[in-house]
């Protein structure tokens, strides 16, 4: 729905005018401050609304409006039920409309502070976002923050918007006062290109036309800004990057790689490489939507063929060879965490950077930020709508580049393993050069050197299970049947790693999560020593059992469920714990206000209340010895 | 082919193909969702060109209600062969038992029966994860908060307070057991950039969407076509030959059309830029209450 007459045909566009192509926007500010009226009212002064909206409108603003027989406006961009009987906009909604000018996409964004993730969400897809501050009100702790949020998502241009001019009577000082106020922030967190417009979204001054009401104000309408800030096309001057999306090969004769060109351009001819690799190769044909061209530049879908046979999966980044990109197994990234569970550090999560997929652990955040003052806080988690920065160790190298120089490249999500939710958002700051730096040595005693010398492999026998299912009882049995065979073995449990090792952690989520990863640590030095290890922990979480497996050799780990139900498992109670948890004493206790997650697929399962331990002993000795690792007699 | 296309529909283009590339990449069953609308004609010549030169790794599933315009069968027909894509249509066979229809059962229930239903029995049968659907986010307003690639529950809800959030261009398409995942390739389009790209690119596009002269009544403020014998007049009711035209097309009794004279693409540009309704105002299922296509999506409806 193009505003007016339009002579232009098809192209939407006058004559002879530049093409800008589509810009991206993001409205923010504080609850009050009118973001929802201001693109209500843009929409509706320039026709973008159809008559039969405008008739649903004025029978919704009679019901839920806040003006009273005026048409409310932000109704018109309010979407959801809940939120229209709210008065409040809770998510994120996307709004187009184009003049003759240029086609636009608006964000629309909550403004309160637990909906930080919303806005972030927003601000990651925008060119340029409009920040509304109340005339009467001011710059606000909501303006600060929003601010803040555009400046780490590196948005190109910020408008600030004084909104509700009328409120104090169009008076050209408060403005100024406003403007000042605001500039002193912006430069202190670096906040580039700052352009102030002074408008009523209410009674529409300065919003496409130009107000008589503000003749002091000699810059431009807030739309006729829109239609003509450039949006420089600073990818396309970057190092040539295509993110291979999709290897094509639809039959033997063709074998392409689609993606869409992050940065930079190629043609046919360059000379690339598919990092993290280095071979090279030739582009000898680029295909785009519009048939095949000799060069395609940032932004565009592709399929190129190459002049040789190199192997490229999805993931790879193709390069030229002459600007090879960074590439680390761990970095340093800002994280905005977006998800009710709070980060654990040493957790496993799932990360997806363009289209590599790695399995990637935090540690602590080095801080996190306080969104208003600016200053850094210490923090031993992220906590939903924190903002930190973190070291992240990923379990392969992923091919980068810095967030500020490429968000293509530059950016990331993180996904929980267990509920596949998306719960952070990432902007990576440089890579540490961990992999370049500690070499893991390789000796020239190695793992089969030990076999030798023991008579047996090694590997991990991890007991998981409520506390009182019996597993230290088994543990013991079990190694007294292996010492029996000729098999030297380690017992590692709560008694002797909580006392040293793990001394300084407790009870909490994010110290079981890091306990459970330092004794998986051990056993798996220990069993690498060439021993037999016997785990007997609690180890509720099965993201930490999935830990421990996967840095384990594949068949050397056992996992083993001493199951019980808690009902048993209380009824025992050995240490008195159930006892003292039930009357409050024991907060975080597993079975009882702490989750016990039960391993889905354990190589043993036993049934403690059936089997008696020793029983339960012969059952993993007959797992051990059909797995090789040790012999029966 | 035209190549001089306007600079944002290039870039609306080229972020349709990256949507479709990513959502089979990481998929095990995908499905287009046909309509036979323009929508769908856009969204099958952009997945065309998305896995040129091979052919979409995917087939087209049609929710048929028995109820469409003649038109759009022989149309259906006629598409699947020429791209020689591989066509499923599914009718829900409780409809077809109980002879489900608008005239007895009202729209409300016809369309929940037949279209809700039905398509969830068609992905469940067929075991579909991906399911790439045409629609829009300029359409409605509920729509606007839709997510680009939106996840459904086993029994293929969707909880607006529950959606992932979607950064950069970076979608999450990992699901867990009985999850699907529906993706909208059109998102950011809108009804403009629609027919701008049909006069470009030369889409074909059923002809209900011209004007012509065609046998019509009135009726609750709409102008409905009857297209063939099935119609049901009211007392004293009898069709009149109007030149009416089509901007969206679905069961051809719950289809309301518009007076025009709209004979091309062209026309029909220069109605839309000087028009006053939206797209949806010829729905009959729209107005079922005000928030209705919020309540029916939340049930399954596409």
């Amino acid at each position: 729905m193009s505003s007016s007459h339009n002579d232009s045909g098809i192209s939407g566009l006058v004559s002879g005018s530049e093409d800008l192509g589509l810009l991206r926007f993001l409205t923010c500010g504080s609850v009050d401050d009118g973001k929802s009226t201001l693109i209500g009212r843009l929409l509706y002064d320039r026709k973008l609304v159809y008559d039969d909206v405008v008739d649903q409108l004025r029978e919704e603003s009679k019901r839920f409006g806040t003006q009273g027989d005026e048409i409310d406006f932000a109704l018109l961009v309010d979407g959801l039920e809940a939120e229209r009987e709210q008065g409040i906009t809770i998510d994120v909604a996307y709004r187009y409309f184009s003049t003759d000018r240029r086609r636009f996409m608006v964000a629309d964004t909550p403004g309160h502070e637990q909906y930080t993730r919303n806005m972030v969400t927003g601000a990651s897809n925008a060119d340029v976002a409009l920040i509304l501050v109340d005339a009467s009100k001011g710059v606000r702790l909501q303006t600060r923050r929003h601010s803040f949020i555009v400046n780490l998502l590196d948005l190109e241009h910020v408008v600030l918007v004084v909104n509700k001019m009328d409120l104090v009577d169009y008076s050209q000082s408060r403005f100024n006062g406003i403007v000042d106020e605001y500039r002193l922030f912006a430069d202190g967190i670096g906040l580039k290109s700052v352009t102030e417009i002074p408008v009523s979204a209410l009674r529409s001054d300065n919003l496409t036309y130009r107000s008589t009401n503000m003749s002091w104000f000699d810059g431009p309408s807030l739309l006729e800004y829109l239609e003509t800030v450039e949006v420089s096309n600073r990818s396309v001057l970057r190092p040539s990057r295509l993110p291979v999306q999709r290897v094509v090969r639809p039959d033997s004769e063709f074998r392409g790689y689609a993606g869409t060109i992050a940065t930079g351009t190629i043609k046919v001819g360059d000379e690339l490489i598919a990092a993290p690799r280095r071979d090279q190769f030739k582009v000898t044909s680029i295909l785009t939507a519009d048939g095949e061209v000799d060069e395609a530049e940032a932004g565009r879908a592709v399929t190129v063929t190459i002049d040789s046979e190199v192997d490229i999966s999805r993931g790879d980044v193709l390069a030229k060879a002459t600007e090879l990109p960074q590439s680390s197994d761990r970095l340093q990234a800002s994280i905005v965490w977006m998800s009710t569970s709070p980060m654990l550090p040493g957790r496993p999560y799932i990360i997806k950077m363009g289209h590599k997929v790695a399995v990637a652990s935090f540690e602590a955040p080095r801080f996190v930020w306080n969104v208003t003052t600016l200053e850094h806080v210490a923090a031993r988690t992220l906590e939903l709508n924190s903002i930190g920065v973190c070291h992240i160790d990923l379990d392969t190298a992923v091919v980068f580049e810095p967030y500020v120089e490429s968000k293509a490249m530059g950016s990331f999500i993180v996904i929980d393993r267990e509920t596949l939710e998306t719960v952070a958002a990432g902007m990576i700051q440089f890579g540490l050069r961990r992999s370049e730096n500690i070499h893991w040595h390789t000796f020239e005693v190695n793992r089969d050197t030990r076999r030798e010398l023991m008579g047996h492999d090694s590997g991990v026998v991890w007991m998981t299970g409520l506390s009182g299912a019996g597993k230290s009882t088994i543990a013991n049995l079990l190694e007294r049947r292996l010492a029996s065979l000729g098999v030297h073995t380690y017992i590692l449990d709560g008694d002797n790693v909580r006392q040293g090792l793990n001394k300084d952690l407790g009870f909490t989520d994010a110290d079981r999560v890091e306990n459970i990863r330092r004794v998986a640590e051990v056993a798996k030095l220990m069993a690498d020593s060439g021993i037999v290890v016997i785990v007997s922990f609690i180890s509720p979480f099965r993201a930490e059992r999935e830990f421990a497996r996967r840095i384990m050799p594949e068949g050397t780990f056992f996992e083993v469920h001493v199951d019980v139900s808690v009902a048993v498992a209380e009824s025992r109670d050995p240490k008195g714990l159930y006892l003292k948890a039930r009357a409050g004493k024991l907060p975080n206790f597993t079975g009882i206000d702490s989750p016990y997650e039960v391993p889905e697929f354990p190589e043993v399962r036993i049934n403690a209340a059936e089997s008696s331990p020793t029983e339960s002993a012969d059952i993993i000795v007959a797992a051990l010895v059909e797995a090789g690792i040790v012999r029966a007699s | 082919m035209n190549k001089s296309k306007p600079r944002h529909l290039q870039q609306l283009v080229d972020e349709s193909i990256f949507i479709f590339r990513e959502a089979v990449s990481e998929a095990e069953r995908p499905v287009l969702l046909y309509s036979i609308g323009k929508d769908s004609s856009v969204l099958l010549n952009l997945a065309l060109k998305a896995f040129a030169p091979g052919k979409p790794p995917f087939p087209l599933l049609h929710v048929d209600t028995t109820w469409k315009f003649k038109a759009m069968y022989a149309f259906r027909d006629d598409l699947a062969k020429r791209y020689e894509m591989d066509l499923i249509v599914h009718q829900n066979p409780y409809c077809l038992e109980n002879n489900i229809n608008p005239f007895d059962h009202g729209s409300a229930r016809h369309t929940e029966l037949w279209k809700t239903d039905g398509l969830i029995q068609a992905l469940q049968q067929h075991k579909f994860d991906v399911a790439f659907g045409g629609a829009r986010r300029d359409e409605e307003r509920s729509r606007a908060k839709e997510r680009v690639f939106s996840v459904r529950s086993p029994s293929q809800g969707w909880d607006p307070k529950q959606q992932r959030p979607e950064l950069w261009n970076t979608y999450n398409n990992k699901l867990a057991q009985g999850q699907s995942i529906r993706v909208f390739p059109l998102s950011n389009w809108t009804e403009l950039d629609i027919w701008q790209y049909i006069a470009i690119e030369e889409i074909d596009i059923v002809p209900l969407y011209f004007a012509a002269p065609r046998p019509v009544v009135d009726r609750d403020g709409l102008i409905i076509m009857v297209d063939d014998d099935r119609f049901r007049f009211l007392p004293d009711e009898k069709p009149e030959i109007r030149s009416v035209r089509f901007r969206t097309l679905g069961c051809y009794p719950l289809s309301g059309a518009i007076e025009s004279n709209a004979t091309s693409i062209n026309d029909i540009i220069r109605e839309l830029e000087t028009g006053t309704t939206s797209e949806r105002q010829g729905r009959v299922i729209d107005k079922d209450g005000i928030a209705s296509m919020e309540r029916k999506r939340q049930r399954g409806y596409f």
